[in-house]
């Protein structure tokens, strides 16, 4: 546990949470490690849980009926999983480590309890969830002009 | 403005190489036995004869202008009539235009290539001149986006200049199969994760203009100044020579003033609609 709250500063998700808040995550929190091509959960399946990436790779991907489709990929300080957040809680992709992974992995339902009676610890984690979110917005907004393929 | 720059010297097709499924390299060599010097980042004007004429910028290296060599994506009439030329046909070539990246001027920092596309192929050029002379740099980065792993441009290549001449190569793609084990997303976000100095650095851009708006900005976030933010802005270029005015971008003519480009010329041009 301690090793995790010594961690969680200086991963750029956690950064600026003061001393009190990161403890309260940490209370949350088990390090866990993916072999190559273990799934860190399923479409469908309950979002009961979100990672952060200490190292590796991880691809968030989609079945179709010619194969999976990889969307995305996590690396190295990254953050995989909001879906904890909002209800119904439920994962909307697949997530795949695509080498060997090492990870933290924290109890949503645990940490919604805490956001829930914490306000302030409740809004600074939002805050940085809401960054993520944005970013894959943004992300995928700019890929959907499929500018490599196009005369754009 | 010179009668010469308007008359198309005549090159023959040496060899050609399919580098994905719509993109070919050309290698050409001049009739008249004479080399075709150019800067890093230039272009020709490339003549499919009884065809038409397109700019295609020069993805070969600066060291060998005997050997002109040409990255070319099949979109139209005349690039598909130029990228499938043969061994043995005969194409006109008028230039080289425009300005170069100055890769020079990022010597004593660190230099970052970031290509998006078909993009690559005008800053080949740059990289290699850059490995030549990789002692006087620090740093040098390539960031390459790509739409598919299938898609990435001179994938042959990206080892030899990472093993060889230790630039750090990063790619993503836009999506990619199961079997895909690199990155996927944009090439923004390699940006905001590679290390660089950026006060120091000197940032070349090439690919869609939308990419290079939104990697230039998050370029300048970085800390990148500006002016060394330069971008190849390949508007609709004709007669390559500023005659024209097609490729004209309000006060600018990329023919002529660019097609590099600094950033802090760009920047209140790219952000007006339609312009």
């Amino acid at each position: 546990m301690r090793a995790i709250a010594a961690y969680l500063p200086e991963h750029p998700f956690f950064a600026g949470l003061d001393p009190a808040a990161l403890e309260l995550a940490a209370g949350c929190a088990v390090n866990v490690h993916f072999r190559q091509d273990d799934f860190l959960f399923h479409e469908g399946d309950p979002a009961d849980t979100f990672y952060v990436v200490r190292h590796g790779r991880v691809s968030i991907q989609t079945r179709t009926p010619v194969g999976a489709v990889v969307l995305d990929t996590a690396h190295d300080g990254d953050v995989v999983g909001w879906s904890w957040l909002i209800p119904p809680y439920r994962w909307t992709f697949d997530a795949r480590a695509t080498e060997g992974t090492s990870a933290i992995a924290f109890d949503g339902a645990c940490l919604r309890g805490k956001c829930e009676s914490d306000p302030t610890l409740g809004y600074a984690l939002l805050q940085r969830v809401v960054q993520v979110m944005s970013a894959r917005l943004y992300s995928a907004r700019v890929r959907l002009l499929d500018l490599y393929g196009s005369d754009s | 403005m010179t009668a010469t720059e308007m008359l198309p010297r005549r090159f023959t097709v040496t060899s050609t190489r399919r580098d994905t499924r719509d993109t070919h390299t050309l290698e050409l060599a001049a009739l008249d036995g004479k080399p075709l010097a150019f800067a890093p980042g230039q272009f020709t004007m490339l003549l499919a004869f009884g065809v038409g004429e397109v700019p295609i910028s020069i993805s070969g290296d600066p060291a060998r202008p005997e050997v002109l060599q040409h990255t070319i994506r099949d979109v139209g009439s005349v690039s598909h009539a130029l990228a499938t030329a043969p061994p043995g046909a005969v194409l006109g070539v008028r230039g080289a235009f425009g300005t170069g990246w100055g890769v020079e001027d990022g010597r004593g920092g660190d230099l970052v290539l970031v290509a998006g596309g078909i993009g690559l192929a005008p800053l080949r050029p740059a990289i290699l001149r850059a490995a030549a002379a990789r002692d006087g740099f620090g740093r040098v980065l390539l960031l390459y986006g790509a739409r598919s792993p299938e898609e990435i441009l001179y994938a042959a290549e990206h080892r030899a200049w990472a093993d060889a001449h230790g630039i750090d190569v990063q790619v993503t793609v836009d999506n990619g199969p199961h079997a895909w084990r690199g990155r996927v997303g944009l090439v923004t976000q390699l940006v905001e994760r590679a290390e660089f100095d950026a006060r120091n650095a000197l940032a070349l851009v090439c690919g869609p203009e939308v990419m290079m708006r939104h990697t230039a900005r998050a370029l300048v976030d970085r800390g990148v100044p500006p002016e060394r933010v330069r971008l190849s802005m390949e508007r609709n270029m004709e007669c390559g020579v500023g005659l024209c005015g097609h490729c004209q971008l309000r006060e600018l003519f990329c023919c002529l003033d660019g097609p590099v480009l600094g950033y802090d010329r760009l920047a209140p041009l790219m952000a007006r609609a339609e312009l």
